[in-house]
């Protein structure tokens, strides 16, 4: 019997693995000794459990285990990351480069900047959500110190060209860094071979726990530094002072161990599924894909559904757990930002649903969540006023709508 | 954001959605709203021209479930009830029937406004003089 509601919204967070779990247990009962203490065994024990999940890390990403500094999670990553190296490279330039659809921790974090007094150049995407090289390269000025662009965006799944990109930054003697909290463990990420300076990520968008996360600081050509943004212990070479999170370490390592043995064949089965699920969405009539179809995460699919409101469309896929376009707070609705950095109207922005799959997604579950969002569109158009119209040949953009 | 029982039942089983034939004399069209504001109502009343009474009424709605729900239940009250009754339908009658949140409010009014549109294009059709009514600004 399938369980309802589905969960859909792996985007968001994703279950742990009962693996990860697992191997956590020991640390959250009876090894539960504090890293930093180096005079007895409890503390050896807790270190080298931190020690051996930073081996598990380093290998998924392929980088040195030293190279990791863990922290509460992606955001704290990203903040860490572009502060850090503002406020350690303020010698040498104050200039940011980012793009328009970079998750919150990275466009607060830069509009943060701005309030200190640094310089952002926020780049534009096309309708498939990539950014222009040339545009990169336009932006590049002898003061920008960093380029932050993310692997993979969050909504739309699009995967922006990391190699491409920490080139042009590196051509320019800027640092590359990437927010990779949702292609770390989907896909292959490998930090030398991308030319990434600093990475955040973090365990609960890949089967780990939520709470820890990491950023991958690069410590060879270049060696990059941050400034701490916490004063402390000095833990993480000085860069993240506070007790770290054992259990938490143990879990991210266990998962990023998980993706490095199952990443293929995770991401060969979810990109089949995901295919079906769109194919079979796309064939209700207007409906659109949203962001890259070609250089996309295997797992995400973002389709709007015109002639339908965003809100109504939620309620009728009750059964589904899933996210829509439209972040509905009050009588005033705010379209998703990234889908309308697309180029995407407000209407067809509200009326986007973002599925998310995961490891532990089914081929029933695909099924049942084909059925019910055609069902809940089907009978939303019927009862639409702007479905009929436009069946009647109606340009909706002419009509004069009342006043509000 | 939690439904009312009454707006989920509206809203799984809604009542009069179709459309009647706007060329009709005895047939009044209310559309009202914008797709970018996430709601558009279509109203439609088909009077008795003898008696002045709503014989029948429907709806087709774009919107979220409490606008689906207020324009549902807005066509159950209008049958039966004569232009003058109907007229004086309150959108806060609407409310209190669903239960609607206070953010909702504004789907209520939209409903009363396609009511009172739907009317005036009965009126106008029928060489009567429009009346004031608009109730919405947002």
């Amino acid at each position: 019997m399938l369980k309802l509601p589905i969960y859909l919204d792996n985007n968001a967070t994703t279950p742990l693995d009962p693996r990860v779990l697992e191997a956590m247990m020991p640390y959250l009962t009876e090894v539960f000794g504090n890293a930093a203490s180096r005079n007895h065994p409890f503390g050896w024990a807790a270190e080298e459990a931190v020690d051996y999940a930073r081996e598990q890390i380093a290998g998924l990403i392929n980088c040195d285990p030293k190279e990791i500094i863990f922290t509460s999670g992606a955001t704290e990553s990203d903040n860490l990351a572009i502060k850090g190296v503002f406020e350690m490279y303020a010698q040498k330039g104050n200039h940011i480069i980012t793009t328009t659809t970079e998750h919150k921790a990275v466009l607060d974090t830069c509009k943060h900047i701005e309030k200190m007094g640094g310089k952002v150049t926020y780049l534009p995407v096309n309708s498939e959500g990539l950014i222009s090289l040339e545009e990169l390269k336009a932006a590049m000025t002898p003061e920008t110190i960093l380029v932050a662009i993310m692997y993979g965006n969050n909504e739309t799944g699009t995967i922006q060209p990391i190699r491409e990109i920490a080139a042009i930054a590196h051509q320019h003697g800027a640092l590359f860094m990437t927010d990779g909290t949702q292609a770390v463990g989907k896909i292959p990420v490998d930090v030398l071979a991308d030319g990434i300076d600093l990475m955040a990520f973090t365990a609960h968008k890949m089967y780990g726990p939520k709470g820890i996360g990491a950023l991958y600081v690069r410590r060879k050509n270049p060696r990059v530094k941050v400034t701490a943004q916490m004063d402390g212990g000095g833990h993480e070479r000085g860069m993240r002072s506070g007790t770290l999170n054992v259990p938490g370490i143990v879990g991210l390592g266990k998962a990023c161990e998980l993706a490095k043995q199952e990443m293929a064949a995770d991401a060969a089965r979810l990109s089949t599924l995901r295919d079906r699920l769109e194919k079979e969405l796309l064939g209700l009539e207007e409906s659109y894909v949203n962001g890259s179809v070609e250089h996309r995460l295997p797992h995400v699919a973002n389709i709007s559904f015109k002639y339908v409101e965003g809100e109504g469309l939620m309620m009728g896929v009750k059964d589904l757990a899933v996210s829509s376009g439209s972040a509905c707070t009050s009588a005033s609705l705010e379209p998703s930002y990234v889908l309308k950095a697309l180029g995407l109207s407000d209407d067809l922005a509200h009326s986007s649903l973002r599925f998310g799959l995961s490891r532990f997604t089914t081929d029933e579950q695909i099924d049942y969540a084909i059925g019910h969002v055609k069902e809940a569109v089907t009978k939303l158009r019927e009862m639409s006023p702007l479905w009929e119209m436009f069946k009647e040949g109606i340009d909706l953009d002419k009509i004069e709508w009342a006043e509000h | 954001m939690a439904y009312s029982d009454k707006v989920i039942d509206h809203y799984s089983n809604p009542r009069n959605v179709g459309t009647l034939d706007k060329s009709k004399k005895s047939v009044g069209t209310g559309l009202v709203g914008a797709p970018e504001c996430g709601d558009v109502m279509r109203l439609q009343i088909e009077v008795d021209e003898a008696t002045n009474t709503i014989t029948d009424a429907k709806f087709k709605t774009f919107g979220c479930g409490s606008a689906i729900a207020s324009s549902s239940l807005a066509t159950e009250w209008l049958k039966g009830k004569t232009v003058d009754e109907a007229l004086a339908i309150d959108n806060m009658e609407i409310v209190e029937e669903l239960a609607l949140p206070p953010v909702k409010i504004h789907c209520s009014v939209l409903a009363e406004d396609a009511i009172k549109s739907a009317i005036n294009d009965y009126r106008v059709k029928n060489g009567l003089p429009e009346l004031e009514t608009a109730k919405s600004h947002h």
